[in-house]
């Protein structure tokens, strides 16, 4: 059997991945991908826990995170496409319209 | 019950057709095709005509002392009172129409002349540009035309008077694009307001003179009875407050004359009548040949009862006639543009009108006025058809040769040549002869010894000179027609043609309603038209033998004959002259003008007039304006607007400086007070995403070590 220690630092390693990679990153597209590995890392989060404490409810937590996943990717990849239309670029230093 | 019958009762509308046309054609023409423009005003025009038909009829069915009707459509002025010479007057003008002898040929002549002119404008004017233009302006001056002469006072008809010099100036301007068109528009127009000064001044002097300005009290059915010209006149002159060369009746036909010298083209006014030919050629014909330029005789006429009175001013208006007549056939003897001659010859035989007037022949002049209308109308057309044919050539020096090309053009042309120059059994012929044999049988004439008579004749003379000139060089001869205009031309449509052959017939019958009783006593037909005029003309009875009395049927003067045969002989002399000169040597004008080159050059030149009346009047009242426009510019505009501008810029310029550097200065001040603190928090703010996440995960980390610290704590 895995302990949970397991889980918990492949959670933490996906989501540092996926913080510096949404920190780091210029490509708005890598910079959703990276915001779904932290969200992945939250998922096995949860599920680890759910079996530590042989609870259900955090897995079925885990299922609407997915889903919400998927719906933010739509929506994100949907301004990313009617962003690229209106400046024909997707790198997010060069959308800097609402500063100051 | 209105006690008369149909037309007569309806003389009103005759004018209102015409108007309607216009209306319809000024407001809405721009969008109807020509072929609806041609029915609306040509019918209208023949409605009028119907109209006046019938009124005329109705009127020579009513006794002679019967046959004046009027007919008052509304108070114009409303009454009130006005200082005359003898006390205060009640005065009213009207707006009604009168319908009596002389009214009823002027109606005759202006429908009928205009019908058959408006007719032949269809196929004059169908390949134009502004074809409803031309049409509406046609149709309002015909509803100006009409109000003048049957207008039943003095203002009413200068409204129409002034109407048709509106519609003459908008006729002769037509072609408004060519600069010579525009200038002789306006020339026309300026010129007539110095004569219409000359009436207005009449007409306000007959008002406080008369204290009215109606013609007559007479055939007022279903108005109140007011004194007319006449009566006052009348009653004055029984009771002896006028009598005969009253100065102020002398003025007043003297001013009335001078505006009848500018409408109708008299010295010193004639200028603009030649220059009018700009405009289309029916509009020569109608406006300054047949109708509107016949006005001022109609004026003189229809206040016969102020001329009658006015031995002097009668003298002055035979004389500037006689003059005017052989002045102007003078310049007409070497033009060589075809409507130019034709315009000379129309002031030549307005003169005569005059001449007749002043002579106290009231009803020969208006006879004249008649069948001039005719043959000058058709005169005029049928150049217009030359024209036509030769694609706008209008020198007679480049015609010749067209009596075969173009025959019904010709034919007609011809007979009213033959017309105008009073050829026997021709219309011109019974009208000239009338007048001339007043210009010597009458009071005036023979106190001038004949010298009136002698110009008349003479003038007859070089009528028949220019005529046959015009006709020889036209229609006779070998051709000098440039040879690319000579393959197109073609006798105009029939819709020319035909009124052509109307007028022709006219100038031809035209004469023997005025047979003179030395010619017609014997069928029963002398003076038909006189005897139907005479109750127009004012007699003041108790001093008869006084006033130029009109020449009755007593005049069997073996005179009459000598003269007749006499006047046609100077006339044969001017056709032969012509012929010899035009047609078999025609190497002859050319010898005559190196004889004579200053002669020649004087009358080519018309005399200089239009020189010298640039010089001594158009310039001086340029340089007038000349004067007042700089003063304006310096003074009004120099000192007074622009100076006023001048401050007003220097006071905004202080305002302009407050507003900028204090009140907007304060503005600033608290803006840039923000924009200093916000400057370190504006720096947080650089517009990349990847900085904003960056600040989120330092907050997280910050708040997670604060929170495991506090963790630790507890936990120890």
């Amino acid at each position: 059997m895995v302990p949970t220690s397991h889980y918990l630092f492949l959670s933490l390693a996906l989501f540092t991945i996926g913080v510096i990679g949404v920190v780091t990153r210029r490509n708005v597209i890598i910079i959703l991908m990276s915001i779904e590995l932290i969200l992945n890392a939250v998922n096995i989060n949860l599920v680890a826990f759910a079996h530590l404490w042989k609870q259900v409810s955090g897995q079925v937590f885990a299922i609407f995170i997915i889903t919400d996943a998927a719906a933010e990717a739509v929506v994100g990849l949907g301004i990313i496409i009617a962003f690229f239309r209106n400046r024909e670029t997707v790198l997010a230093d060069e959308m800097d319209l609402l500063k100051w | 019950m209105n006690p008369l019958p149909y037309f007569l009762d309806s003389v009103w509308l005759i004018p209102l057709f015409p108007l309607a046309g216009a209306a319809l054609m000024l407001l809405f023409g721009r969008w109807l095709p020509n072929r609806s423009v041609s029915v609306i005003c040509v019918g209208s025009v023949f409605v009028s005509l119907g109209y006046s038909l019938g009124a005329v009829m109705q009127l020579l069915g009513r006794a002679p002392a019967d046959r004046v009707v009027q007919r008052v459509l509304f108070q114009w002025v409303t009454p009130g009172p006005v200082q005359t010479a003898d006390g205060l007057k009640g005065f009213l003008a009207e707006w009604g129409v009168m319908l009596d002898p002389l009214s009823a040929v002027m109606v005759l002549v202006v429908t009928g002349v205009g019908f058959l002119i408006h007719f032949y404008s269809i196929g004059y004017m169908g390949h134009e540009g502004g074809y409803y233009r031309f049409f509406g302006y046609m149709n309002l001056f015909m509803f100006s035309m009409l109000t003048l002469v049957l207008a039943n006072n003095l203002l009413l008809m200068f409204v129409g008077w002034e109407g048709v010099g509106l519609c003459s100036y908008l006729l002769i301007g037509f072609y408004f694009l060519r600069k010579s068109a525009a200038d002789a528009g306006k020339k026309a127009f300026i010129v007539n307001r110095v004569g219409d000064a000359g009436f207005l001044l009449g007409i306000f002097l007959t008002m406080v003179t008369l204290g009215t300005i109606t013609f007559t009290g007479g055939g007022r059915i279903d108005a109140p009875p007011i004194a007319g010209i006449r009566e006052t006149l009348a009653a004055g002159f029984a009771s002896g407050q006028f009598v005969l060369g009253a100065p102020v009746l002398t003025a007043i036909a003297l001013l009335f004359f001078v505006g009848a010298t500018g409408k109708s083209a008299q010295i010193p006014l004639y200028t603009w009548l030649p220059d009018a030919m700009e405009g289309p050629t029916p509009v020569s014909a109608l406006i300054h040949a047949a109708t509107m330029v016949t006005a001022g005789v109609y004026m003189v006429a229809r206040t016969n009862a102020i001329f009658q009175l006015a031995p002097l001013a009668l003298e002055v208006v035979a004389v500037i006639g006689a003059v005017t007549a052989i002045y102007a056939a003078s310049m007409g003897l070497l033009q060589n543009d075809i409507k130019r001659v034709l315009a000379y010859s129309t002031i030549s035989q307005l003169g005569y009108m005059f001449l007749a007037c002043g002579v106290g022949a009231y009803i020969a002049g208006v006879f004249h006025l008649m069948t001039h209308a005719f043959f000058k109308a058709l005169l005029f057309l049928g150049a217009g058809s030359v024209i036509h044919a030769l694609s706008g050539e209008q020198d007679i020096r480049k015609m010749g040769g067209l009596w075969s090309k173009i025959p019904t053009t010709a034919k007609t042309f011809l007979i009213a040549a033959l017309a105008l120059c009073g050829i026997f059994p021709l219309a011109g012929f019974f009208s000239k002869d009338e007048i001339l044999w007043n210009a010597y049988s009458s009071e005036l004439g023979r106190d001038l010894g004949g010298v009136l008579w002698f110009i008349g004749a003479l003038t007859a003379g070089m009528t028949a000179f220019y005529m046959f000139r015009l006709v020889f060089l036209t229609f006779f001869g070998n051709s000098r027609v440039p040879h690319d205009v000579e393959h197109h031309i073609h006798e105009s449509p029939r819709s020319m043609t035909v009124p052509l052959t109307l007028l022709a017939v006219l100038s031809v019958i035209g004469g023997f309603v005025g047979v003179p009783a030395a010619l017609g006593s014997f069928a029963g037909i002398s003076h038909s038209f006189e005897h139907f005029l005479e109750p127009v003309i004012a007699q003041y009875a108790p001093h008869a033998a006084e006033a130029p009395v009109v020449a009755t049927e007593a005049h069997h003067d073996p005179m009459e004959y000598l003269l007749m045969l006499t006047s046609l002989a100077i006339t044969g002399v001017g056709i032969w002259l012509a012929y010899k000169m035009y047609l078999q040597r025609t190497e002859l004008p050319g010898q005559l003008e190196a004889r004579f080159p200053r002669l020649y050059r004087l009358v080519y030149n018309k005399y200089f007039v239009d020189q010298v009346y640039d010089a001594l009047f158009v310039n001086r009242a340029k340089d007038l304006g000349t004067t007042l426009g700089s003063f304006d510019s310096r003074v009004i505009d120099g000192l007074g607007v622009d100076g006023s501008a001048w401050l007003t810029r220097l006071t905004s310029r202080i305002s302009i400086w407050y507003d900028t550097w204090i009140v907007d200065g304060l503005v600033n001040l608290s803006a840039r007070i923000v924009w200093l603190f916000s400057l370190p928090v504006r720096l947080l703010q650089g517009g990349r995403i990847s900085g904003y996440a960056l600040f989120i995960v330092l907050g997280i980390l910050i708040f997670l070590g604060y929170y495991i610290r506090e963790l630790r704590a507890m936990i120890q």
